[in-house]
């Protein structure tokens, strides 16, 4: 009877663990955020004050919100691009039977695995070839190198599950394959669209490498690079309670998108992986 | 309506040959059944008339011109599946009209042919309404209205009736034939594994196996005069009784067969001996198993409620002139 | 049963070809062309430019007059004059190999601990227990945080002079001074691991769990009934069953982690103690103009990583086909 009352004991320890573990990082981040002047330079594990002069700073640094306009900008044009291509491939891969369809899954499946480094070089000649250098474009164009694939593969595994037989009777219908995909086929997998969507935004919203090095000014800087840039006047000067409140502000409409679609991303990540 | 000819037919998938060499007449207007134990090609057959899978060889003619290049939705077929597959997203109406919108119909052209059919076959009340709050009976029901409306000249239906409960199934099975009737007799094609449905529905049926056809002919012919052993066994409930070796010697085969309903109960010349093994009591008819000392134990038909013990002795003799006799290779030797 | 295939078979000259299967091949191969352009155009095309830069003498400030200069970057040698033979390029550079070893020895650490810690979490989560929905909901913040901003929340947590962790460290003994946890060689690599398996562990926890509900709960069931010990229930009966999606993504994240870069250059910009090859290659690339260098080093890591995933795909035989279609 004791052994049973120690092991739900330790069991809920071991639960209440891995949320404060999880979470406290980020509510650190936002006590911190709070602090202003001296205060942040003391060490408090609870919520003492209450200021918003971190969060005016960073708005008052000029580049800021045009730098989270730049992020949404570029993460919401990437995304829609992948998809428009996505869509169309994932219905020839996953409905058409054709010769090398194997090779080619694998081919993109390989895509997605390049190590980002290793097309810096070659991106960066073709960028400043086209003229895209420090531009939105510019990293909207290669983004597609992470979330074409991604989207790719994830709508094929869902568009693999739609049942047969309702494809055949829109052919005894009549209908042509953009038929099936616009009119049967699309909005029956709009949840997947949303998934797909939503990590492929992620994905994009976080991106630093290419960010980092196809722009060179404040105007066109998305929001990784802006708070991984963000410096006081030397170097032990770092102003802390601003990259938090940056953090916060970054953060906090991410981690509700999350959480509001929570089941749909678990199954679209379990989707790439497990099935994959 | 429409005259199909299938000439030749051979079917495979990759290496592995489904459809072996079948050729038939499907007469205008006549309903036909697909019969045949699973993996038997009936489905396949079908998905090839309809244009769901290319002919790998032979050709398939309607009305005497040949559609084998055609897609499904020029050769003038419709097709109801046996998971009925209606757009989930589309209320009834618009799964109904979706064909017609694709070949850019009039509105009221697609309301009119909608509505017929739906009256037709009792759904107007549902024209709202989405297929997931219908029940499988109704969805059934639409699954064929969306036929209807095409207007086809061949009626595909891919065991349709197998998702459905007992009774729902006798009810649909008589919906069908009605279907049939009020239709001006348009040709028919109907998959079933069930040999109940096909006595019950066919003009003529096409007894399948391993891809190749074993009898075509009406329901009456296949159960009086079936040209081998698989199709004697195949149809009729309960199966028809097979007895070879001595039994079969005394009249002059290598093997008999004899169905239940064609035993007598009782001493007479030429009976059998045995003892009972188990019986059933329908209520309307009664089933006894009798073990005749040789082969497999034999079923009899009794008309209304009997009981008979196990270990009862008793005596079966067959009716004469339904006795068929069969050579080693199965094919009849002619009753006695 | 309508479970046959749709489309054609690749077998010899048929007599006649279906409308209806040509038409859907021509449509495939359609609705593929701007997929297959774009990836072209963006991946592969840049990859080929990258191999062709790491042979040739190119410099960020005039790509246009690189000339072609062999294995030059990988490997060379020069004869000094008095007769010492000095080595150069990547193949030769301590720096590099610094790098190689740093990020093989950052992969599997971070792997391994994030394979055990995941697997803890999702046997929690497959576990049935009031609150399920606050954990599940709490792992997620970690991965839904930018690593930019993790490497930043983390840094601020481990800095030396403020930070909370040293505060809690002292305060529990376990230190008696404060580390400078970034800065220092020994335990730079520490911190980078500890925000990395933080950020981590819910995604491999994720898909652990999925792998966990697919298995049947009778056999624990039928093990309950046979009186088996927990503990060989989880050794003999989960770990066996749930290995193949386990592999999935312990492979999946270890060509991840052979690619870092972000968390590494934010947190602990500079440390020789972290730099991975990709922040080296970067190094060389951008900031020192060492383009042609930089890009002999990108080639290596991408070949790496090449060779790992062929074989990932070879050996895992991975299943491109799902169910037959």
């Amino acid at each position: 009877m004791a052994w049973a009352v120690t092991k739900r004991t330790a069991f809920y320890l071991l639960v209440i663990f891995i949320v404060v573990e999880s979470v406290f990082p980020f509510y650190y981040a936002i006590l911190t955020s709070f602090k202003s002047g001296t205060a942040l330079f003391e060490v408090n594990y609870w919520p003492t004050m209450f200021s918003w002069d971190n969060y005016a700073a960073v708005f008052q640094n000029g580049s800021f919100p045009r730098n989270l306009l730049n992020s949404v900008i570029v993460a919401t044009l990437t995304v829609a691009l992948a998809l428009l291509f996505a869509v169309t491939s994932s219905y020839a891969l996953s409905r058409v039977r054709f010769r090398g369809r194997s090779l080619l899954l694998l081919t993109i499946l390989s895509v997605s695995m390049f190590p980002q480094i290793a097309v810096l070089s070659g991106l960066f000649e073709v960028i400043r070839v086209f003229g895209l250098f420090n531009t939105l474009w510019g990293l909207i164009f290669s983004y597609t190198i992470f979330t074409l694939p991604f989207t790719v593969w994830v709508l094929t595994t869902f568009m693999r599950e739609l049942p047969l037989e309702i494809e055949e009777a829109a052919i005894v219908d009549g209908a042509t394959p953009w038929i099936i995909i616009t009119r049967v086929f699309m909005p029956l997998m709009w949840p997947a669209l949303v998934t797909t969507g939503l990590l492929a935004f992620i994905a994009a919203w976080n991106e630093f490498l290419f960010a980092l090095t196809f722009t060179s000014s404040n105007a066109t800087r998305t929001v990784p690079v802006a708070i991984a840039l963000l410096s006081g006047a030397s170097q032990f000067e770092i102003p802390w309670g601003t990259i938090m409140a940056a953090s916060v502000i970054v953060t906090v409409p991410l981690v509700v998108l999350v959480l509001i679609f929570q089941r749909k991303i678990i199954s679209g990540l379990t989707a790439g992986g497990v099935k994959g | 309506m429409a005259e199909l000819e299938l000439k030749d037919i051979h079917k495979s998938f990759g290496g592995f040959e489904v459809i072996k060499g079948v050729s038939l007449e499907v007469r205008s207007g006549e309903f036909m059944v697909f019969v045949g134990p699973s993996g038997c090609g009936k489905s396949t057959l079908l998905r090839l008339i309809a244009g769901l899978e290319d002919i790998t060889s032979g050709t398939l003619s309607f009305d005497g011109q040949v559609v084998n290049s055609l897609t499904p939705s020029k050769r003038g077929i419709a097709m109801v599946f046996q998971s009925y597959a209606l757009y989930p997203h589309m209320t009834v109406y618009d799964n109904m009209a979706f064909g017609m919108q694709l070949a850019k119909a009039g509105k009221d052209q697609i309301r009119q042919r909608v509505e017929k059919a739906a009256e037709l076959l009792q759904i107007t009340p549902y024209l709202k309404r989405l297929p997931k709050q219908l029940s499988g009976g109704q969805r059934q029901r639409v699954a064929i209205g969306r036929a209807i409306v095409r207007d086809p000249k061949v009626f595909l239906f891919d065991e349709p009736l197998s998702n459905l409960d007992a009774a729902l199934r006798v009810a649909t099975r008589l919906e069908i034939a009605k279907l049939h009737h009020s239709m001006n007799n348009v040709t028919m094609i109907y998959v079933t594994h069930d040999q109940v449905e096909a006595m019950t529905l066919a003009d003529r049926i096409c007894v399948l196996r391993d891809g190749l056809v074993e009898q075509v002919g009406t329901p009456k012919e296949l159960y009086e005069n079936p040209q081998s052993i698989f199709v004697a066994g195949f149809i009729g409930s309960p199966k028809m009784n097979f007895l070879n070796g001595q039994i079969g010697a005394q009249f002059g085969a290598n093997t008999i067969g004899i169905r239940p309903e064609h035993i007598l109960i009782g001493p007479g010349e030429g009976a059998w001996n045995g003892k009972v093994i188990h019986s059933e009591d329908l209520g309307s008819d009664s089933y006894v198993y009798v073990d005749i000392g040789v082969g497999d134990p034999v079923t009899v038909r009794e008309d209304g409620s009997h009981k008979h013990q196990p270990d009862e002795a008793i005596a079966i003799r067959p009716m004469p002139g339904h006795l068929h006799r069969f050579d080693e290779a199965g094919k009849p030797m002619g009753r006695h | 049963m309508a479970t046959e295939t749709m489309g054609a078979i690749a077998a010899p000259a048929k007599p006649i070809k279906s409308e209806l299967f040509l038409s859907r091949t021509r449509a495939a191969m359609i609705f593929l062309l701007p997929m297959i352009i774009a990836l072209l155009v963006v991946a592969g095309w840049p990859l080929l430019r990258t191999i062709y830069f790491s042979f040739t003498d190119a410099s960020m400030t005039n790509l246009a007059a690189a000339k072609f200069v062999g294995f030059h970057n990988y490997l060379s040698w020069t004869q000094l004059k008095s007769g010492k033979i000095f080595w150069s390029g990547v193949l030769a550079d301590p720096a590099w190999w610094n790098a190689v070893w740093n990020t093989i020895r950052f992969a599997f650490v971070s792997v391994l601990l994030e394979t055990i810690a995941g697997t803890v979490v999702a046997l929690v989560l497959n576990a049935e227990f009031k609150g399920r929905g606050i954990v599940r909901a709490a792992i997620l913040v970690p991965w839904a945080i930018p690593t930019i901003v993790s490497a930043k929340m983390w840094g601020w947590m481990l800095n030396d002079q403020f930070g909370i962790v040293n505060d809690l460290l002292l305060k529990l003994h376990i230190i008696d001074t404060k580390i400078a946890w970034t800065a220092t060689p020994d335990t730079a690599m520490y911190a980078v691991l500890a925000v990395d398996i933080w950020k981590t562990t819910p995604f491999m926890a994720l898909l652990i769990l999925a792998g966990l509900q697919m298995i049947p709960k009778d056999i624990y069931e039928a093990a309950a009934i046979d009186g088996v010990h927990p503990v060989k229930v989880f050794f003999r009966v989960t770990l066996p069953l749930v290995r193949p999606a386990l592999m999935v993504a312990v492979i999946f994240r270890l060509l991840d982690a052979l690619r870092i870069f972000d968390l590494i250059y934010v947190l602990s910009t500079n440390s020789a103690a972290t730099k991975t090859m990709s922040v080296i290659s970067r190094e060389n690339l951008i900031d020192f103009d060492k383009f042609a260098y930089g890009s002999a080093e990108s080639t290596l890591l991408f070949i790496i990583i090449g060779v790992l995933t062929v074989l990932y795909i070879w050996l895992g035989r991975v299943n491109l086909e799902g169910d037959a279609r």
